[in-house]
């Protein structure tokens, strides 16, 4: 049944049409442990290309496209399976909404996926979660009571660790007061299939891949190449000059003035 | 005519839900009407004749609503027959009542905002679904989702779950696909509903409203609440 699915090797999106019903040029293919970056602005085509990952489109939607496990079309079966379960979400716009306490309710998650050790697969969960956090919390705390950055990355944690769907969506979670660069790590080690849609640079050249949307279709497929790379490591020191200049704020610090580098 | 139960506690988004999945019915060529069972007003006619659906919104008033739906059935169908799809939302507000008929396809709504121990209080409502809709899934964790789902199928081990977002659409493309498959029925009359509707008919179902046990009469249960509280401070 569900467990198939730990087999995926590859999930294919058929190209279909964009709002004008022009053909897009390729299939688009991910696979687990790649991060891809969805670019474009709002109404440019995202969502729906997130809902035909979601619904397993299967040329029934406006868009046409079909998807694909494996390189095949799922039988009936599998579609009644797996739809509704395929993706699992992160976005800016998520609360938890239980009164627990933390260590109780990862508990209760990973109980609920019949992970045979609960109890151990609940702290590695925190252990993650707390490297990812800004400040540190405990499995007794309660939900409710986590700031922004602890529920965002208990969610990241959680989802990377617990979340059975094959593929992570991300969306717009650059404020979130994580550690990115980690949270990525992560992810990217729960050999899933993740998917950012996002505005923010380091992320987009955090991803191996980015598809840029344009008038509902995929319009373009880049590769990330050396030059980006190194561009992403400049803007990640750059990152980092800003978190320490907040931190010092934060604790009543002035911050240092570092040299402009000569050249 | 297909008849649809759409059942859910207030707020949950059954409205949104409907007038959304029948947009996509309508566009697929099936024509639509809606009628709403409520208590005591409702403006949900004005979102549904926006959306061209036609509706009909009746009033249970003093009575519970779910038995006034029970007690209108025949009629509600007569209404609507000259659609080829009708869906009947009603309010199921005390969470025991089952609106849901054998051989019609039954639908449950629920938010995902109500707690992980929602899907075990609302009852055969759920329990009786062929299809679960669990809205507001947007405002909550991945986790409170999965649980939530693990929960809704340990009551109900073989309803169809969809997660939709009434306010987005998203996912009602898909219900409206699976409620097009619903069954066709040339009458509801000497159809069953799936769960009986619970007892009634004390004092307080004729208007009483003293308090008091020399004012009851009829169908009345006394709970048992334990040893009686001492004073501890």
């Amino acid at each position: 049944m569900q467990h198939d699915l730990t087999l995926l090797t590859s999930l294919t999106v058929t190209a279909g049409r964009d709002k004008s019903g022009t053909e897009e040029a390729e299939d688009v293919v991910f696979r687990p442990g790649e991060i891809s970056a969805l670019l474009g602005p709002t109404g440019s085509g995202k969502s729906r290309f997130l809902s035909d990952i979601e619904s397993m489109a299967n040329g029934d939607t406006p868009t046409g496209r079909k998807l694909l496990l494996n390189g095949v079309e799922p039988d009936s079966d599998e579609r009644f399976s797996l739809q509704g379960t395929l993706v699992a979400q992160l976005s800016q716009n998520m609360n938890f909404v239980l009164d627990m306490r933390v260590g109780d309710f990862i508990f209760t998650h990973a109980e609920s996926r019949g992970v045979s050790d609960a109890r151990e697969a609940a702290l590695r969960v925190m252990e993650e979660a707390n490297r990812l956090a800004g400040e540190p919390f405990h499995p007794e705390n309660h939900l409710a009571q986590l700031s922004g950055g602890q529920s965002r990355a208990l969610m990241i944690a959680d989802t990377a660790l617990l979340s059975w769907s094959p593929v992570i969506l991300i969306d717009e979670i650059e404020n979130a007061g994580v550690d990115k660069r980690r949270a990525l790590e992560l992810l990217v080690k729960s050999d899933k299939i993740i998917v950012i849609a996002t505005h923010d640079p380091v992320l987009a050249l955090s991803a191996d891949r980015r598809l840029v949307f344009q008038n509902g279709g995929v319009k373009g497929s880049f590769q990330r190449t050396g030059r980006e790379e190194e561009l992403l490591g400049e803007l990640l020191e750059m990152e980092l000059k800003f978190s320490r200049v907040r931190e010092a704020l934060r604790s009543g610090v002035a911050p240092v003035l570092e040299p402009v580098h000569p050249g | 005519m297909r008849l649809i139960t759409v059942a859910g506690p207030p707020s949950c988004g059954k409205t949104s839900l409907i007038i959304k999945t029948c947009t996509h019915l309508m566009a697929g060529g099936l024509s639509c009407a809606v009628v709403k069972f409520d208590c005591l007003q409702s403006q949900d006619d004005v979102a549904y004749t926006a959306a061209n659906i036609p509706v009909s919104v009746v009033l249970s008033g003093g009575l519970c609503p779910d038995h006034y739906f029970a007690t209108n059935l025949e009629e509600a169908f007569a209404w609507a027959s000259g659609a080829q799809c009708c869906i009947i939302e009603t309010a199921g507000l005390c969470n025991r009542c089952s609106p849901h008929i054998k051989g019609l396809m039954a639908v449950c709504v629920i938010d995902n905002l109500m707690g992980i121990e929602a899907p075990k209080k609302i009852g055969p409502m759920l329990q009786m679904a062929d299809l679960i809709a669990v809205t507001k899934g947007d405002l909550v964790s991945q986790a409170e989702r999965e649980v939530y789902r693990h929960r809704i199928r340990q009551m109900n081990r073989r309803a169809v779950i969809r997660q939709v977002n009434g306010l987005t659409g998203q996912g009602c493309r898909d219900l409206a696909a699976i409620m097009a498959e619903a069954p066709s029925v040339e009458s509801v009359t000497d159809m069953k509903l799936r769960f009986s509707m619970p007892a009634a008919i004390c004092s307080y179902c004729l208007s009483e409203r003293r308090i008091g046990a020399k004012y009851q009469k009829g169908n009345v249960k006394k709970a048992s609440f334990g040893k009686t509280v001492c004073n501890t401070i």
